[in-house]
């Protein structure tokens, strides 16, 4: 077996050089996809991740239409290419999980009782994966949730901590998810300070999670005040071109 | 999950109940239902279990056979978990591919497994790179009456402690079956611990009545030297930061319990 990287060094800094609780450098677009009803798009490390939501629109097949309120329905993907060896483009149980804990990470937020016998269809497509494609699934699927103009009690945020080389880290990238000690994937609605996304995996004392969880929950509360501006930064651009229309 | 329709009178009566501190079937709100735990039930088997969680009914059947090991971890053996929600178990359970729910259920169990490092898969590599034991754990669920993963944890250890491995030697890079077993090496011994939230108060080991009206699902595995190893959030609402250390310091003490039920066995 390969001996296992160095993932903090005596410095405390990490493979890409961030502090412990230093998010990667994050870039969120909102309204990219013209055909969705709403869309967004991340890079976050080498994360490019897009997500689109479709409805609420007439729920197919007609049978799984609700009588009191939508059917959210989920899917992640990851495109083949998205990974260091071709990933088969058939969903794999992962890709099934995840898929559900992310629709359960969003439902908390989305008045779903306001559009009965619908369904809104969310669609997130890892382009390219670098370790915490999960959370940053849901930091967009949110983003376009709204982007579509569906009525939402807050916006989802999320973000993992962990543990790598014994140092409790911020947003893990690809080499601390997968050789480091442990991974708390979470979401966070911020407002009501209530999570909606929370895992686990690897060895962590109780102590140990507490600490990581704060680290995650502060996290979430950056990337919040991020996805704020990614929406308003879709309408300022649509106020400066309607006055420069005007204009002419 | 939405399986059996629970009338919205008892919904009203269980979350009513529990508000106060009690539950319709009069446990605590820490308290699991009566627990019992058989092992070597099923001979062709290489290991087995079966666990009555009250109502709820798992088994859980191990095999092992030779195969070959990750490329990417080429001294160890593998371990698979796999979940069938049997059609005879419930009324809404149906054959055909397994679906979202029993995906979840068999990656939760195995992240416990996993994450505790349970299974020394090192002595499991036979020729390095190349031929590896293959652990694969089926859980099968038989009666479903609420909270298949604690069951399912359960039984997948109690029957990876009940599990041998065949001998063997290798003779040209062919893995022969020699007469006789070793035990599997089992160094941890991972349990987990569900918990429901309804009306924002956590109960432990819901049956299937208050998962019909539970709000959120929250699951810890604890490893022998309690620490956390696994965790997973599910159904649609949301918990506290509060509700969740809360949650953790509980759990560590149920499964402790839990654990001295197993290894006992």
């Amino acid at each position: 077996m390969t001996e296992k990287p160095t993932l903090v060094s005596e410095k405390g800094l990490r493979t890409d050089g961030r502090k412990a609780n230093e998010l990667r450098p994050l870039k969120l677009e909102v309204g990219i996809l013209s055909n969705a009803d709403g869309s967004a798009y991340i890079e976050q490390g080498k994360n490019k991740i897009l997500a689109a939501v479709y409805g609420p629109r007439e729920v197919h097949p007609r049978h799984l239409a609700l009588p009191e309120r939508a059917l959210l329905r989920c899917r992640y993907h990851m495109a083949p290419f998205s990974v260091q060896e071709r990933k088969s483009p058939a969903p794999s149980r992962r890709e099934v999980e995840l898929s559900k804990v992310i629709r359960q990470a969003l439902e908390p937020a989305i008045f779903l009782d306001k559009f009965p016998r619908t369904s809104i269809d969310l669609f997130i497509e890892v382009l390219q994966a670098d370790g915490g494609t999960r959370c940053a699934g849901v930091t967009i699927a949110s983003l376009a949730l709204a982007d579509a103009g569906i009525p939402m009690r807050d916006l989802v945020a999320s973000c993992a901590a962990g543990k790598a080389d014994g140092q409790l880290i911020l947003d893990l990238n690809d080499a601390e998810d997968k050789e480091g000690e442990a991974d708390v994937p979470l979401a966070l609605m911020p407002n009501s300070n209530a999570v909606a996304l929370l895992q686990m995996d690897g060895l962590l004392t109780i102590g140990e999670f507490d600490q990581v969880m704060q680290l995650a929950l502060d996290g979430c509360k950056r990337i919040y005040a991020q996805q704020k501006e990614a929406l308003k930064a879709k309408y300022l651009a649509i106020k400066e071109e309607a006055e420069e229309a005007e204009e002419e | 999950m939405t399986s059996v329709m629970v009338s919205r009178l008892r919904q009203k009566q269980i979350a009513q109940l529990i508000s106060s501190g009690k539950r319709l079937d009069g446990r605590g709100l820490t308290d699991y239902r009566p627990i019992q735990i058989e092992t070597g039930i099923i001979e062709r088997a290489e290991g087995s279990a079966r666990v009555l969680l009250g109502k709820t009914e798992v088994m859980v059947g191990v095999k092992i056979e030779v195969g070959e090991p990750f490329a990417d971890r080429p001294n160890e053996g593998v371990l698979t978990v796999n979940t069938e929600l049997v059609p005879l178990a419930s009324p809404t359970f149906e054959a055909g591919p397994p679906g979202e729910e029993s995906m979840e259920l068999a990656r939760v169990v195995d992240r416990g497994v996993r994450e505790s490092k349970a299974i020394d898969l090192e002595k499991l590599c036979i020729i390095q790179g190349k031929k590896a034991w293959v652990v694969f754990v089926d859980v099968y669920v038989l009666n479903h009456d609420g909270n298949l993963i604690d069951a399912s944890a359960l039984a997948a250890l109690a029957a990876l402690m009940n599990t041998k491995v065949f001998k063997h030697e290798v003779k040209d890079d062919e893995v022969v079956i020699k007469p006789g077993f070793i035990k599997l090496p089992i160094v941890n011994y991972p349990v987990e611990v569900t918990f429901a939230d309804i009306n924002g108060r956590l109960v432990v080991d819901p049956w299937l009545d208050e998962e019909e009206v539970m709000d959120a699902r929250l699951t810890m595995a604890f490893d022998k030297d309690s620490r956390l190893c696994a965790m997973q959030k599910g159904g649609t609402g949301t918990l506290s930061p509060q509700q969740i250390l809360e949650a953790a310091s509980v759990a560590e003490k149920k499964a402790e319990e839990l654990r001295k039920l197993v290894v006992k066995s």
